[in-house]
């Protein structure tokens, strides 16, 4: 999938190196974020039928169709169910996140 | 070069027009209306040509000002007291974002009660928003620091929002004779702003204002702190290029008046400077050993400069035309500090004065002086004074 590039930020060594007022380079992440997920939500490939609508609605931008089929980037999604909830042919579930860390 | 009679914020105007803002955002307010007026005269017949932007807040005036600086344009605006603080929030933001912002504040007292006349209580209000603070005792300073704030904000070395302070009414509407430079000379001295770092570039997009969380926060706002208190240097520097260039200097973060031998010292800011320098005279010509400093910057702070002046003082008055409520006034608490710091002993008196807009008169100052001197002398001395009160405390 089309997921942001992670490039590795290089801290400063000293005060006088950090970046006058607060401002970086654009489009670029440099860490992952999505720590606080309880509930993930996973896509029945078979049951979904490419509306996009779970795309347009997720507020992390996180729902990409780089393929022939929808996925979900786990670095980034917060879990807050938004896709489950509008997904009209009920493809998505919200499954916890203990079952996948065991 | 001009010379004309005009009023404290017609010397801004002039100041601002000569400094050539792409961008001005201001909502108008007492006593800074004029100022507002005559940029948006100038903005309308052409003499400058820049935006004038009309905002619906100073909250606004700001936000919009934080714009026109993130790509590298010159803003200015202007505000006072209730309009100060309804800007309030943007004020870290700029400062934070190392914008060079420059900002007129006509000072002026705050409700409760409603007030639109002097006093000192906006600005110090806002002591810690990492905005530079100067206070011009007249016209000619105004016009002038107009030109060296830009100069100083925009120098790569302190990239830093600027807050000029002129005294409600007693300097912005009283009318003095002003010397208005060429603009040539102007434009040879002050040259157009260079894109820098933290602004906005077409080639190489950048985040702005992004967020440091409590892993990279502390050490931003370090660098703001270390670059802040540096800049004391750029702005001596600064002031002497301006003397070479205009034929004018103000000393700097302070002027020091009669202070060589000084028994006891007088610290003021403003308009009230411009009074005591006449009682200094007065008290000289009579054999007392008097001084004065005219304190210009409260932020940077001049630890250094003002302990050099004070350190044979006996005695040390601070004149504040604010309250801290539940302290004392501002000014004498970070004159306090700056004292305690340096290891000096004088007695040490804060004279609070000029509350929405009541007199400073020769005859408070001379009563400021009798006190330190009798103080100097060994008589014990009340530690606040509040001056020109109408009735029994």
């Amino acid at each position: 999938m089309n997921k942001p590039k992670m490039k590795s930020f290089t801290e400063p060594k000293t005060v006088t190196d950090y970046p006058l007022g607060a401002t970086c380079p654009s489009d670029h992440i440099t860490s992952i974020n999505a720590g606080w997920r309880t509930y993930r939500p996973v896509i029945d490939q078979e049951k979904c039928v490419l509306c996009m609508r779970c795309f347009l609605v997720c507020p992390d931008g996180v729902i990409d169709k780089s393929s022939d089929r929808l996925e979900i980037d786990y670095d980034f999604c917060k879990g807050c169910g938004v896709c489950a909830y509008e997904c009209k042919p009920k493809a998505i579930k919200m499954v916890k996140e203990a079952e996948f860390n065991g | 070069m001009a010379r004309k009679f005009i009023s404290g914020n017609d010397a801004v105007a002039e100041g601002v027009r000569l400094a050539r803002p792409h961008v001005i955002s201001a909502y108008p307010i007492t006593p800074q209306t004029i100022v507002v007026e005559r940029l948006s005269d100038f903005c309308e017949d052409g003499s400058l040509k820049a935006i004038y932007m009309h905002v619906e807040s100073e909250h606004s005036a700001l936000a919009a000002a934080m714009g026109v600086s993130s790509v590298g344009a010159r803003a200015f605006t202007a505000t006072s007291s209730q309009g100060l603080l309804y800007m309030a929030e943007n004020l870290p933001y700029a400062s934070g974002a190392r914008m060079p912002i420059v900002m007129m504040n006509a000072n002026r007292a705050l409700a409760t009660p409603w007030n639109i006349y002097g006093d000192q209580m906006d600005s110090m209000f806002l002591l810690n928003a990492g905005w530079i603070q100067v206070y011009v005792e007249d016209a000619q300073e105004a016009l002038d620091m107009m030109i060296q704030s830009y100069k100083i904000a925009e120098d790569p070395r302190v990239m830093t929002p600027f807050m000029v302070n002129l005294d409600g009414f007693v300097l912005t509407h009283t009318y003095e004779v002003v010397d208005v430079p060429e603009q040539e000379l102007v434009d040879a001295y002050l040259p157009p702003l260079k894109l820098a770092e933290n602004m906005m570039s077409l080639e190489a997009p950048k985040s702005l204002c992004i967020t440091a969380g409590n892993n990279f926060n502390m050490e931003f706002k370090i660098k703001q702190n270390e670059e802040m208190n540096a800049s004391t240097a750029i702005i001596a520097e600064v002031d002497a290029s301006f003397a070479e260039v205009f034929g004018r200097k103000y000393h700097g973060l302070l002027e020091a008046i009669a202070c060589d031998d000084a028994e006891v010292i007088l610290i003021t800011t403003g308009s009230v400077a411009g009074t005591s320098r006449m009682i200094i005279e007065e008290y000289r010509n009579k054999g007392h050993k008097v001084g004065l400093i005219k304190l210009r910057y409260l932020r940077p702070f001049p630890t250094e400069a003002l302990a050099k002046v004070l350190k044979d003082a006996k005695a040390v008055g601070v004149v504040d035309k604010n309250i801290s409520f539940g302290y004392e006034g501002t000014i004498f608490t970070n004159v306090n500090s700056a004292i305690l710091q340096s290891g000096l002993t004088p007695k040490v008196h804060n004279f609070i004065c000029g509350l929405g807009g009541r007199d400073v008169t020769k005859e408070n100052i001379r009563e400021m002086f009798d006190a330190l001197l009798s103080s100097a002398a060994g008589d014990s001395c009340e530690k606040i004074h509040y001056m020109n009160v109408r009735c029994a405390l």
